[in-house]
């Protein structure tokens, strides 16, 4: 007998997901975390710990979420050519433990749209990317995303996003409150023709599932959640351990997925427990939600399903381009949900970009999401502002953070097969295991997406009444400030997608059509590894989607149907 | 505490160079920067250390205070922190990577490049010995940053006067904004 039905590789969404649909089908399952529990208590009724707090130096500065880039550096280099590596450190580390990458977003949570699904044959090639086609489209995943919506707990407005696929049914909640920052370039775009809407978010406005409506703190994005109003990854988690069928274990960290002698089946897991201590865990299956980081290094030290070479491939961020504007009054961007507002426009192909792209020698570009939102906190306008007698007078005015308005382009960063998550030759984490190392340079197609939409948005921060406004990008672009600095040079995107990417055919995926290994049959696999593209949206709420069908697959489930509702 | 008197007063004659008091603002040494940064050298002479504050309320805007309840590390952690500021002093489960330099080194031979006599020589003097040790300048500029503007139960930030001069409310959990707060201009 397996110890269990499933063991999971991770608690964020894609865990934390997989678990809730599991132990809801009657499945045991053991989850395996190598950070620490913050979040939420392992004993009934699984209440909060109560250590998240608005402590700007705990989670921005001291690395409370994980992982300590002394415990676990990552390395980074922007191609071979530059050596084994240009830095050690700090590379897109999302946190660490019991809640992943859930506990720090900001829980901006937009659907794809049709398009995103088959950018390749509706769109065409782009020279030097890996462009495919995802092996299914979205009218399959709709009712996932609408109950991966319900599930979280996402409050938003269904017909304010005049570029949004068609949806089966309203949102759970309504909107929050609308940041003021948020409220005039939303304004200001709306006057110049774009079409700003109020953000689908995956944080309460009212009381939602148990949890009450957010207070508008501000400590959003970075921090966690002190009164439980975001609901990714509180809400699967705390389902899955309430069936009495869900074991965490924190603190233990899987060093290889273990095959049987047939080597088509994995017998399980081997961890590390907090005192170094080695066990196995068996099961039928084995989940991997460890995120599009620590998947691929995971099956690369387990030396398994890389039979198509695409393991740590075709690794994507949202090459990000911020648009910043300067106000001659304060914003209070401190208060709210750090983003309320988002925009498509950047991700519609016009004549006018389709024009832009061909002057770069491209058949189209596609932009990304924009966020409109503002700064946060006090510490880090400080650390980026100059020392001397400039400092005091600049952090009173605080034109970089009171002041400020912010758009954050969440661009489309193509698939490219040399840029990849490997094992550093000699870089070590603290149980001496090779480090995961980046190599990425974006595509060019990035890069022109960038150069054509910021000065337009810095048009709109103008128009809003932004005394002065400037961009820029990251990773920064050649020559520009921070491009030799650590801490500037690597992206700074927490979205990392498509390191063992799905599809339909063995030598051209690492997982098929149901997140389940090509080269074994009961591994899945159930985060952003398996993006295929990574389009402009950030890709949460995705993930929580695509979980929930491969774990109901899996579990022997029916598929989920959905209808259109009729427009009004 | 970690410093000794005459180490702090040049870590705190260092910090007012970098977070110069003007009108308006009351500079390094008012807000306590050589308090926080004395308090983050010796982090481990409390126990639990003074690395992560504890949650989930300061009882500045309700709820029971609790940051000064500081929170245990893992045994990792506390690794990582006592290589960050200890260094790894030659011990192999600190050196996986090769030797790590600590914070309570740097600070040791940064202030010993700034000269016993730091407190007494000119400003123009001052900004001059800490242009000559840019890179200890910088960590004790981020530390300074970190001890103006972080949550007051770190050592700095007395009084809450980094927060009041840059306008700045800190945590306001329980009560957090109402909407009209969030969505109107002050």
């Amino acid at each position: 007998m397996p110890d269990c039905d499933a063991v999971i590789v991770g608690t964020g969404p894609a865990g934390a997901t997989a678990a809730d649909v599991l132990t809801s089908a009657g499945w045991s399952v053991i989850m395996l975390e190598k950070g620490r529990n913050h979040l939420l208590s392992l004993d009934a009724p699984f209440g909060p710990t109560g250590e998240i707090s608005n402590d700007e130096l705990k989670f921005t500065r001291r690395h409370f979420l994980g992982p300590d880039p002394l415990l676990e550096p990552r390395t980074y280099r922007r191609n071979e050519a530059e050596g084994d590596r240009i830095m050690v450190g700090d590379v897109n580390n999302l946190p660490s433990g019991v809640g992943g990458g859930g506990f720090h977003a900001d829980g901006k949570l937009p659907r794809f749209r049709e398009v995103d699904f088959h950018a390749a044959s509706e769109l065409g090639p782009i020279d030097g990317a890996d462009l495919v086609d995802w092996p299914f489209g979205y009218d399959e995943l709709e009712p996932y995303y609408a109950e991966a919506e319900r599930i979280v707990g996402v409050a938003g407005d269904a017909d304010a996003n005049p570029f949004a696929a068609w949806r089966s049914g309203p949102y759970p909640m309504p909107p929050g409150a609308d940041m003021y920052c948020a409220i005039i370039t939303a304004e200001a775009a709306t006057k110049l023709g774009y079409h700003p809407y109020r953000a689908p978010t995956g944080v309460n406005s009212v009381e939602y599932d148990g949890r009450p409506a957010c207070n508008n703190c501000g400590f959003c994005a970075y921090y966690g959640c002190p009164i439980e109003a975001k609901g990714d990854p509180v809400a699967p988690l705390r389902h899955a351990l309430q069936t009495g069928k869900c074991v965490i274990r924190p603190e233990s960290y899987v060093t290889r997925v273990v095959l049987d002698a047939s080597g088509r089946q994995a017998r399980g897991v081997q961890y590390l427990d907090a005192d170094g201590v080695e066990h196995e865990v068996s099961a039928r299956f084995v989940v991997l939600g460890a995120g599009a980081f620590e998947t691929p290094r995971l099956l690369l030290r387990s030396e398994i399903g890389n039979s198509s070479d695409l393991v740590g491939r075709n690794l994507m961020f949202h090459f990000q381009t911020y648009s910043l504007g300067i106000f001659p009054w304060r914003l209070h961007p401190h208060r709210g949900r750090a983003v309320t507002h988002l925009m498509d426009d950047p991700m519609i192909i016009d004549d006018a970009t389709r024009a832009a792209a061909k002057d770069a020698d491209l058949p189209y570009f596609r932009g990304g999401l924009v966020e409109h939102g503002g700064p946060g906190a006090p510490v880090q306008e400080a650390i980026h502002l100059p020392p001397g007698e400039l400092h005091s007078a600049l952090m009173m005015s605080s034109m970089t953070r009171d002041c400020m308005a912010a758009f954050t382009v969440q661009g489309e960063d193509l698939p490219q097969p040399t840029n990849r998550i490997d094992l550093d030759p000699q870089v070590t984490d603290v149980w001496g295991f090779p480090a995961g190392r980046v190599t990425y340079e974006p595509h060019r197609h990035e890069i022109a997406a960038s150069r054509y939409w910021a000065p337009k948005l810095e048009h709109i921060m103008r128009e809003a009444g932004a005394e002065s406004t400037f961009s820029v990008t990251s990773p920064p672009l050649a020559g520009e400030p921070g491009e030799q600095v650590p801490g500037f040079m690597t992206p700074l995107s927490r979205h990392i997608m498509g390191t063992a990417r799905m599809g339909a055919h063995p030598g051209a995926s690492v997982f098929d059509a149901s997140q389940r290994l090509h080269d074994v049959d009961n591994v899945l696999c159930t985060d952003s590894s398996v993006f295929p593209t990574s389009t402009g949206y950030g890709p949460t709420l995705t993930i929580v989607a695509l979980a929930i069908r491969a774990a109901r697959a899996v579990a022997g489930l029916e598929p989920l149907h959905s209808t259109r509702t009729p427009p009004p | 505490m970690y410093l000794e008197p005459s180490e702090h007063a040049i870590v705190e004659a260092a910090c007012e160079r970098l977070i110069p008091a003007v009108e308006g603002h009351p500079g390094g040494v008012a807000l306590g920067c050589a308090d926080y940064i004395d308090g983050l050298l010796g982090a481990f002479l409390v126990d639990p250390p003074r690395i992560w504050a504890g949650g989930p309320y300061s009882g500045r805007f309700g709820g029971d205070a609790s940051f000064d309840q500081f929170t245990p590390l893992s045994r990792l952690e506390e690794l990582a922190w006592r290589t960050r500021i200890e260094g790894s002093q030659g011990l192999a489960e600190r050196e996986f990577n090769g030797p790590v330099i600590g914070w309570q080194e740097r600070y040791r031979d940064g202030i010993m490049a700034l000269g016993d006599d730091f407190c007494t020589v000119s400003r123009e003097e001052q900004d001059a010995r800490l242009d000559a040790v840019p890179r200890f300048a910088a960590l004790l500029y981020e530390h300074a940053c970190e001890g103006a503007y972080g949550a007051p139960e770190y050592g700095g930030n007395h009084d809450l006067e980094g927060w009041r001069a840059v306008q700045f409310p800190g945590d306001v959990q329980p009560r957090g904004y109402s909407d009209i707060e969030v969505s109107g201009r002050d």
